[in-house]
C-alpha cells in the first residue's frame, strides 16, 4: 500500500538506459509523429509551410495547450475539469466587455480576466474538495452555470474588433526573435507561442522538482497512500482546480485577442478539444501519470489536423471524426503498450 | 457501530429493492428494537426518492401559481408541464439506460452522437428510397454496434469509460456529419411521424409518453427484480467480488454498453419523427441532461447505488421545472443554468445530510460513552 510508485509514474530518477527511456516516452512518439504529419503535410500541401499559416496554427495551437495544461494538473489528481470552454468563453467575453464599456486600461483587463478565471477554478475547486461533488458532476454542471454567466453578461449582444482598442488583434500575429540573414529568413515565434513555451516550462518543472509537484502525482496514483505519507490531497485537489481555471483564464484571454470577435457561445465545444490534448499528450485519465510537455505536443498535434485537413481538401465534415479516431488510437497504443510491458515484466518473472 | 452501519446500509439496500418508492415504506425489515425502527422509517422517509418527490410537488406548486395554464386545459399541447414531458421523452429513455451503466462504474458520453447518427443514418436511408419499416431495426443495429464498439474497447482493452466514450462523442458525431454533411431530411410519411408527436389514438396520452414508461416498466423489472440486475448493482459494488461469485462481469458492462448504444439511436429516431427532420447537429448537448437526470434521480455517479424510480421522478421534476421557467419567461440558455444547478445541489444535498448524520451520531456516541476506557477486546455497544 505505500507509495511504491507504480511503473508508469515516471519519478525523476527513474532507472534504465537514457535512450530507452526517451524512445519509449509518449513525448517523443508524439513528437515524431507530429513531425511526420506536418512533412507529409507540407510536400502535399504547399500552402502549409508558408510563415503566415504556421504562425495561425501555433498561436492556436498555444492557447490549447495553455487550457490543457491546467486540464493536465487536474487530470493528474484523477479529477477531471469539463468546465474549462465555460471559463474561457466566459473570460474572453467579460474582458472584451470592460474593454468596450469601461475604458479600463488593457493589462488591468487582462489582470481582471486571469483573475476571474482563478476564481472560477477555485469555486470548482470549492465543490469538489469541501462539498466532495465527483468532479465530473461538478464541472458537467459549472460547464452550464458558467455558460449562463455568460449569456447573462451578453445579454444578447456581441463584442467587435471595431470595439476594442485599435491594434488589439496584432499580438496574436506578431513574433518574436526573427531574423533575415542572407538569403534564409526566420519570421520568428509567435508571441503566443512563447507565453505557452514558458507556462509549459514553469509548471513542468514545478511539477518534476517540487513537493508540491510531485504531491500532484502521488494523490493522482494513490490516494490512500498520498494521505498516510502526510500529503493534503483536498488541498492539492483544490491547487489543481485553481490553477487550471487560472490557465483557462489566461486561455480565455489570449482567445479574446486571437478572434476580436466575440459572442456568448464562444469557445464551446473546446473542452472535448482540451481533453482531447491532455490524452493525446499521454497523461493518464486514471491520475498519477503523464506530463504536461505532452498535453501540450498533444494540443500543438490536433491544431495540426484541423489546419491540414482543409489544406489537404479533406472535407471540414471529416474533422470531428478525425479527432475522436485520434482520442481512441492514442488511448489505445496506451493500452497496448501496457499490456505488452506487463507481459514481459511477468515472462521476465518466470525466468 | 453495528447498529448505525444497519441504519445507513440498511435503506440503501433495501432501495434496490423497492420498487415502488413514492410509497415511503420503512425499509428496515429486521429491526429488533423500537429505537432501531423508529430510525429505520426515518432514514425511510429520508430517502432519496421521497425529497425528490417533494421537489417536484414544489416545483408543479410554483408553475401553477405562475401560470393556470401550468396543469389545467390542454395539458399536453400548450407551453406546460405536459407539453415538457413529452418533449423529454428522449432524453428520459436515454437516462434509463445511462443507469445501469453508472450504477457499475462507468459511464457513456457517446449518447448524444449515437442520437445525432442514428438520425442520420436513418435519413439518409429514407433518401436512398429504404422505407422507416425497415430503416429503424437498421438504425437500431447501429447504434447496437456502436455501444458494442465502447463497451469492447472498455472491458477487452481496460480503457477508462470516460475517454472511450469521449472518443466515441466525437468519432460516432464526426460519422453523422460525413454522413449527411450540411444536408438536412425532412418530410418523414405523417403515420411514423405521429408517434414523435401524436397521442395513443382515442386518449390523451403521448406515444413517446407511452414509449418511456414501458421501457421504464421494463427497466425497473429487470434491475431490481431480476438477477441481471443483482449482477449489475453486485458489479457497481465491488467487481473483483462480483468476479470471484461467478458473474461475467466484462460480458454485463459490454451488454449495458449495448443497450445504450441502442436506446440512444431509438431515441435519435424519436428525436427526428418528433422534428420532422434530421440535422448533422440532432441531439448536441443532450448527455448534460441525460447525466443529470440520472444523478439527479439519486444514482451515485461513483456507482453502486441508484434506483429506476428514482430516476423516473427525476425525469418529471425536471421537465416540471423546464416549463415552469419558460413560464416564467425563463430563456433556455438560463434554463441550462437551472439545471445545472440542480445537478450539483443534487449531489451536495445528501452529500451535507450524510455528514449531519455522522456529526449526530458521533455527539449522540460521545454522550453515551462509559465512564472507563473499555478494555482490549470489549465490544462496545
Amino acid at each position: 500500500m505505500a507509495l511504491s510508485a507504480p511503473a508508469n509514474v515516471r519519478a525523476p530518477s527513474s532507472a534504465g538506459p537514457m535512450i530507452w527511456r526517451i524512445a519509449r516516452s509518449r513525448e517523443v512518439t508524439l513528437a515524431a509523429v507530429l513531425i511526420a504529419v506536418a512533412a507529409f503535410a507540407s510536400v502535399r500541401a504547399p500552402n502549409f509551410l508558408t510563415a503566415d499559416n504556421l504562425v495561425l496554427v501555433t498561436a492556436f495551437a498555444a492557447i490549447i495547450a495553455i487550457a490543457a495544461v491546467g486540464e493536465a494538473l487536474v487530470i493528474l489528481t484523477k479529477n477531471i475539469d469539463l468546465s474549462v470552454e465555460s471559463t474561457i468563453g466566459l473570460v474572453a467575453f467579460v474582458v472584451a466587455t470592460v474593454l468596450k464599456q469601461h475604458d479600463m486600461p488593457v493589462p488591468a483587463a487582462w489582470a481582471l480576466g486571469i483573475g476571474l478565471g482563478l476564481v472560477l477554478g477555485m469555486a470548482n475547486g470549492v465543490i469538489v474538495t469541501i462539498f466532495k461533488v465527483p468532479s465530473i458532476v461538478a464541472t458537467l454542471g459549472t460547464l452550464s452555470v458558467y455558460r449562463g454567466l455568460d449569456f447573462y453578461v451578453a445579454n444578447g449582444h456581441e463584442v467587435n474588433l471595431v470595439d476594442l482598442p485599435a491594434g488589439y488583434s496584432d499580438p496574436a500575429h506578431q513574433t518574436l526573435l526573427g531574423f533575415q540573414f542572407g538569403g534564409i529568413g526566420f519570421s520568428g515565434i509567435p508571441i503566443f507561442v512563447i507565453l505557452a513555451i514558458l507556462v509549459v516550462a514553469a509548471v513542468g518543472m514545478a511539477l518534476r522538482y517540487t513537493v508540491i509537484g510531485r504531491q500532484f502525482y502521488a494523490v493522482g496514483s494513490n490516494a490512500e497512500a498520498a494521505a498516510v505519507i502526510g500529503v493534503r490531497s483536498r488541498l492539492t485537489v483544490f491547487l489543481a482546480f485553481s490553477l487550471c481555471g487560472m490557465l483557462a483564464g489566461i486561455a480565455g484571454v489570449l482567445w479574446g485577442i486571437y478572434f476580436g470577435t466575440l459572442y456568448a457561445s464562444s469557445a464551446s465545444g473546446l473542452s472535448l478539444q482540451v481533453i482531447a490534448a491532455v490524452v493525446v499528450g499521454g497523461v493518464s485519465i486514471a491520475g498519477g501519470s503523464g506530463t504536461v510537455i505532452g498535453a501540450a505536443i498533444g494540443a500543438l498535434f490536433l491544431g495540426l489536423i484541423n489546419n491540414e485537413l482543409p489544406l489537404l481538401k479533406v472535407p471540414q465534415e471529416w474533422l470531428t471524426l478525425v479527432y475522436g479516431a485520434v482520442i481512441l488510437v492514442a488511448i489505445s497504443t496506451d493500452a497496448l503498450i501496457q499490456v505488452r510491458s506487463q507481459r514481459a515484466k511477468a515472462r521476465s518473472r518466470v525466468r | 457501530m453495528t447498529n448505525d452501519q444497519m441504519g445507513v446500509n440498511k435503506p440503501a439496500d433495501a432501495s434496490a429493492a423497492s420498487a415502488a418508492a413514492e410509497a415511503p415504506m420503512p425499509a428496515g425489515g429486521g429491526s429488533r428494537n423500537m429505537a432501531n425502527s423508529a430510525r429505520a422509517i426515518l432514514s425511510g422517509v429520508a430517502r432519496w426518492e421521497v425529497l425528490l418527490v417533494i421537489i417536484l410537488a414544489v416545483v408543479v406548486w410554483w408553475g401553477t401559481r405562475i401560470s393556470p395554464n401550468y396543469i389545467q386545459p390542454d395539458f399536453w399541447n400548450s407551453l406546460n408541464f405536459g407539453a415538457s414531458v413529452s418533449g423529454t421523452m428522449e432524453v428520459a429513455i436515454m437516462a434509463l439506460a445511462m443507469t445501469p451503466i453508472i450504477i457499475m462504474g462507468d459511464i457513456d458520453l457517446s449518447v448524444e452522437s449515437m442520437v445525432g447518427l442514428s438520425g442520420a443514418v436513418l435519413g439518409t436511408l429514407f433518401v436512398a428510397g429504404i422505407p422507416l419499416q425497415l430503416g429503424i431495426p437498421i438504425v437500431l443495429v447501429v447504434g447496437a454496434l456502436g455501444g458494442l464498439f465502447n463497451g469492447l474497447l472498455v472491458t477487452r482493452w481496460g480503457l477508462p469509460a470516460l475517454v472511450v466514450t469521449l472518443g466515441t462523442l466525437a468519432l460516432f458525431r464526426g460519422l453523422c456529419n460525413v454522413v449527411l454533411g450540411t444536408s438536412y431530411v425532412s418530410n418523414f410519411p405523417s403515420n411514423f411521424t405521429a408517434f414523435g408527436f401524436g397521442y395513443v389514438p382515442g386518449t390523451d396520452v403521448p406515444w413517446t409518453l407511452l414509449t418511456f414508461l414501458v421501457l421504464a416498466a421494463v427497466f425497473c423489472a429487470v434491475m431490481h427484480y431480476t438477477w441481471i440486475g443483482r449482477q449489475i448493482f453486485s458489479v457497481g459494488k465491488n467487481k473483483d467480488a462480483a468476479r470471484y461469485s461467478g458473474v461475467r462481469v466484462a460480458r454485463v458492462r459490454t451488454a449495458m454498453f449495448v443497450v445504450s448504444g441502442m436506446v440512444a439511436a431509438f431515441a435519435g429516431v424519436i428525436l427526428a419523427l418528433r422534428y420532422n427532420s434530421v440535422r448533422a447537429d440532432n441531439g448536441t448537448n443532450l448527455t448534460l441532461v441525460v447525466v443529470t437526470i440520472a444523478v439527479l434521480g439519486g444514482v451515485d455517479i461513483n456507482g453502486g447505488k441508484g434506483t429506476i424510480p428514482g430516476v423516473i421522478i427525476a425525469v418529471f421534476t425536471l421537465a416540471a421545472l423546464q416549463s415552469a421557467l419558460r413560464l416564467a419567461g425563463v430563456s433556455s440558455e438560463y434554463q441550462n443554468v437551472a439545471i445545472g444547478l440542480l445537478l450539483i445541489f443534487s449531489v451536495i444535498t445528501p452529500q451535507l445530510a450524510r455528514q449531519l448524520r455522522v456529526l449526530v451520531d458521533r455527539i449522540r456516541q460521545s454522550r453515551r460513552r462509559p465512564a472507563r476506557d473499555p478494555v482490549p477486546g470489549e465490544v462496545v455497544r
